[in-house]
């Protein structure tokens, strides 16, 4: 493909954005797209962005589905603020997506869907192509619903079949634009409609037919390519951090040598976890889908007590509905992952669109002294290794873990080492052997106090748990005030404990300086990028990202301690602040925050860092 | 012991296996002690491993029931007992579960997890101690409660209408209902084991004495002098005959279930309905569930005891079987490895 007669421009990283109707098949052809760069050698980071309807009127504002890909031959961070590339096929993502380009951006649009009533239908009062708005930018009007159907007509399909390729044909224009190898999208395209034969070729046809059409047409002055990312060495595949949460929980179960239940409800932005994890039965996997959120955590405390490595995955308002039944992980000390994908709340506010609202809740929406270990990913493929050592936790120390991710953790992707799984941590629940004289339901481990776990079935140790408080050891029912007053205790100091096991917090940068940026959960990428810049430009700036939040790392003082100032940021109204402020009120605190349903952006970041960093 | 041995090996158990450690604290009086001393008496007819016994409750005065066997047992939330059984029944499709709950428990607030185990067809026993009132929580009406009925909560009398549990489990496709009463051990032995012995949830409602909050509320259906004309135990292939000397007996005329004299008006021992739990079709059973005073009298026994649907957990071991043969992945670093994975 060296041979095109123009310049090839190389870059170290682009962002694409692909925008179109919600029926449009945006997401697959962003999926499409992403494993054509994965299996080129980039790095990479994908956020779809769809609405909360299945199809909202078509082309409207509303019904607008989008895919934004970041890759590159540097490090990839995040998905990308502002896209290089947009492809919009109708009025409406055009106008959704605007706000969302970078100055002197190439815009791909479809002409024939800029007829007037696709204007008037996306709120446009005249054409933008027209109007001269769009002066800024680079342009490309193709016929891309034309060309499609053309293509398909050929082929004898339907215009309705017809209409469903068209997001290959504005692909086939950007593997051009990229230099990509155009049989790997074919490829792709063979795999996902295997079973439809006549699909599969419609598509591919349209796909090349895009790429030729770029080719021929003298739109594009130049091309550009992305060198392959030096420092990948190894066995990787693109991973999204549902999958990979669902992954971590069987990882977790194969370590433990125990089967592995979900418990669940359908969910947005969780329901992957379910999905992914109702197809892995050759594992030996088993998941309810239940009737409710209150079933699901019940049905998974029911797995645990029978001896199952268990957990239930949710967002928000399915949290606030497994409240009652958390609070009865807590007092018969079983092992529980709970996995919170949050979105916008309150209520049921925003469905598909990250937000970090949840942490309160994950530390103290129960009833009575309640505490459970809380954690949270930070990174799509992290997602796994948070999940397994959620359980890890969960199963060594007989108690519920929160785990933490959100909507853009759960539906991005990024590329991923594929670990070995005899590099992962042991893990060694604490079962007991039949018969054994000792065993006491609430006899405690010295070290950590887990509980013993005995499971029905077993031999010479039936015993009885349930929601009313035990009596320590012998785990009777007990109403005895000084009983209750030191099993509140125990199940307080069990989680303090579980912070000798968990690893120091990391500062990202120097261990002293000016600012200490503090961040936790699914805004790594985001920080870190901000960070790195301003480190770059020589500012004394760090970052120290939390993944352990109940309890924290032991070395959080230390940290802190080191800077002059710190700012805590995070995507709701200031929660992360009130824990640090609440354990370490001797530091002062400065914050942002952000509650737009919308990750950060760098940039936004970086301003409010450097307007601090001026006063040094 | 090898495992072939101890396939093989006869249990043999006694009441004293399940005799509980503590002492058992309901009412003096209660009608659950009636039926703690039945289910312990199944149990032992049943034989088997007593370790492979679970009990499961939520809240109320009848789900303190776990405590008081000496199984393995787990005391859960209010209304959410249904719920856990099922995990712990999925989990470990070898255990023998039993749900004990109440009419507030199962009705009110656990209503949902009640009919989606039913629907799903759950190999578990259900046993609601149906007392028709809140008892734990000192006399509040409780959704069966009868129209009418004064409590503490209902001043002027329940102006609602009450839930009989077996039509929830008729709507809900179950397979198996009976209905039995505190009074009566042999009918509750007899009908528990059965229940124990059918394959998928099955639902017994007991009609249960509350001394204390709402005392002689089953007086009519129970009483020494009225039992016979107000109870009909039915049995699989058994005309459904009741009264004093069998006197009566219910036809099926003009579309409708009657009670009918044999002797008056024709009727002979063979216009009488022949039980029948097996039918899959559950019309008659839903009528013969709903039967009540004072035109009817009320149903005992095994009403429906269908094998039509097979168990959750054992079609969902089928499933994990037939995934087990055909996938080639077979641990976790083949599943890491599988689709789309690149070589760099």
């Amino acid at each position: 493909m060296d041979n095109k007669n123009h310049q090839i421009i190389e870059l170290e990283h682009v962002v694409v954005k692909l925008a179109g109707d919600s029926g449009d098949g945006m997401q697959l052809s962003g999926s499409q797209f992403s494993d054509t760069t994965a299996i080129e050698g980039h790095d990479l980071a994908t956020f779809p962005d769809y609405p909360a309807e299945i199809r909202a009127p078509q082309g409207t504002v509303a019904g607008v589905s989008g895919f934004q890909l970041h890759f590159g031959h540097i490090k990839v961070e995040t998905p990308g603020d502002l896209a290089d590339v947009l492809i919009a096929l109708n009025p409406a993502a055009l106008k959704v997506n605007m706000k969302w380009v970078k100055p002197g951006a190439t815009i791909i649009v479809d002409v024939d869907s800029f007829e007037p009533k696709d204007i008037e239908k996306a709120g446009y009062s005249q054409n933008p192509l027209d109007d001269g708005t769009l002066g800024g930018y680079k342009m490309v009007k193709a016929p891309i619903t034309s060309l499609s159907h053309a293509t398909c007509l050929e082929l004898g399909l339907d215009a309705k079949s017809a209409d469903r390729t068209k997001n290959q044909f504005a692909l086939g224009m950007l593997y051009y634009l990229f230099n990509k190898d155009i049989d790997l999208g074919a490829n792709f395209l063979e795999e996902k409609f295997a079973k439809k034969p006549i699909v599969s070729e419609a598509n591919k046809a349209v796909l090349r037919a895009g790429y030729h059409f770029a080719e021929t047409v003298e739109e594009f002055d130049f091309t550009y390519r992305i060198k392959p990312s030096d420092d990948m060495k190894g066995r990787y595949r693109s991973i999204a951090g549902n999958t990979a949460a669902a992954w971590g929980l069987m990882a977790a179960a194969e370590k433990a040598g125990l089967e592995l239940f979900l418990g669940s409800y359908p969910i947005t932005p969780a329901t992957e976890i379910l999905q992914e994890l109702a197809h892995q039965k050759q594992l030996g996997v088993k998941t309810l889908q239940a009737e409710d959120e209150i079933a699901g955590i019940n049905s998974a405390i029911g797995a645990a007590f029978a001896g199952k490595l268990a957990a239930t995955s949710t967002s928000g308002p399915g949290l606030a509905l497994k409240s009652e039944a958390i609070g009865l992980a807590v007092i018969t000390e079983l092992p529980l992952v709970i996995i919170d994908v949050q979105r916008g709340g309150p209520s049921t506010g925003l469905p598909t669109k990250p937000e970090q609202a949840d942490l309160m809740q994950a530390l103290f929406g129960r009833n009575g002294e309640s505490p459970v270990v809380v954690m949270a990913a930070s990174t799509p493929a992290n997602c796994f290794d948070y999940a397994f050592m959620a359980a890890k936790i969960a199963v060594e120390h007989m108690v519920p873990v929160i785990l933490l991710t959100d909507g853009y953790l759960a539906n991005g992707s990024e590329l991923w080492k594929i670990p070995k799984m005899s590099e992962l941590p042991e893990i060694t629940p604490h079962l007991v052997k039949d018969n054994d004289p000792n065993y006491k339901p609430y006899l405690r481990d010295k070290e950590t106090l887990a509980r013993s776990w005995a499971v029905p079935g077993q031999e010479g140790l039936r015993h009885r748990i349930g929601g009313l408080e035990k009596e320590d050891v012998i785990g009777t029912v007990s109403h005895d005030p000084l009983n209750h007053q030191k099993m509140v205790g125990l199940r307080q100091e069990k989680v303090y404990r579980v912070a000798n096991v968990i690893p120091k917090l990391e500062v990202y940068g120097e261990d002293t300086g000016d600012l200490l940026v503090v961040g936790w959960g699914g805004t790594y990428g985001h920080l870190v990028s901000a960070v790195k810049d301003l480190q770059t430009e020589g500012k004394k700036i760090s970052l120290a990202h939390f993944n352990y939040i109940y309890p924290l790392p032991r070395n959080t003082e230390e940290v802190l301690k080191g800077f002059k100032k710190i700012i805590v940021c995070e995507l709701n109204n200031g929660q992360f602040i009130y824990w640090l402020r609440a354990m370490f009120p001797q530091y002062q605190y400065l914050t942002y925050h952000k509650v737009q349903g919308l990750p950060f952006l760098i940039n936004e970041l970086k301003s409010k860092f450097t307007e601090i960093l001026k006063e040094y | 012991m090898t495992p072939e041995e101890s396939k093989q090996e006869v249990y043999t158990l006694t009441r004293d296996d399940f005799k509980p450690e503590g002492a058992v604290k309901w009412c003096a009086g209660c009608g659950d002690y009636a039926i703690l001393a039945s289910i312990q008496a199944v149990l032992v007819e049943l034989g088997g491993r007593k370790e492979d016994i679970v009990f499961v409750s939520g809240i109320g005065c009848s789900s303190r029931f776990p405590y008081y066997m000496n199984t393995y047992g787990f005391h859960g939330l209010h209304g959410r007992g249904a719920a856990i059984a099922s995990g712990i029944k999925i989990a470990n499709p070898k255990l023998q579960v039993w749900h004990i709950t109440g009419d507030g428990d199962s009705m009110a607030i656990g209503g949902n997890h009640f009919i989606h185990t039913i629907r799903r067809n759950i190999d578990m026993n259900i046993v609601i101690f149906n007392n028709k009132i809140y008892g734990l929580t000192k006399g509040q009406y409780s959704p069966t409660s009868p129209r009418g009925l004064v409590t503490k909560s209902s001043p002027e009398g329940v102006i609602e209408n009450p839930f009989t549990p077996g039509e929830l489990v008729m709507g809900a496709q179950g397979t198996f209902f009976a209905r039995a009463v505190d009074t009566e051990p042999k009918m509750m032995k007899e009908i528990l084991k059965a229940a124990a012995l059918h394959k998928g949830t099955s639902v017994v409602e007991i009609l249960q004495n509350c001394v204390i909050f709402n005392n002689q509320i089953h007086a009519a259906i129970t009483n020494k002098e009225t039992k016979d004309d107000h109870q009909i135990y039915l049995e699989a292939g058994k005309p459904m005959l009741f009264g004093k000397n069998l006197e009566k007996g219910l036809i099926f005329k003009n579309n409708k279930l009657r009670v009918a004299r044999i002797g008056e008006n024709g009727v002979t021992l063979d216009d009488i309905l022949i039980h029948d739990p097996t039918n899959p079709e559950e019309m008659l059973h839903y009528t013969l569930v709903k039967m009540g005073l004072p035109e009817f009298p009320v149903a005992m026994g095994v009403i429906r005891a269908c094998d039509c649907n097979e168990p959750y957990d054992k079609l969902y071991e089928k499933q994990m079987e037939e995934a087990k043969k055909h996938s080639k992945i077979k641990c976790m670093d083949d599943l890491l490895n599988s689709g789309n994975v690149l070589d760099l």
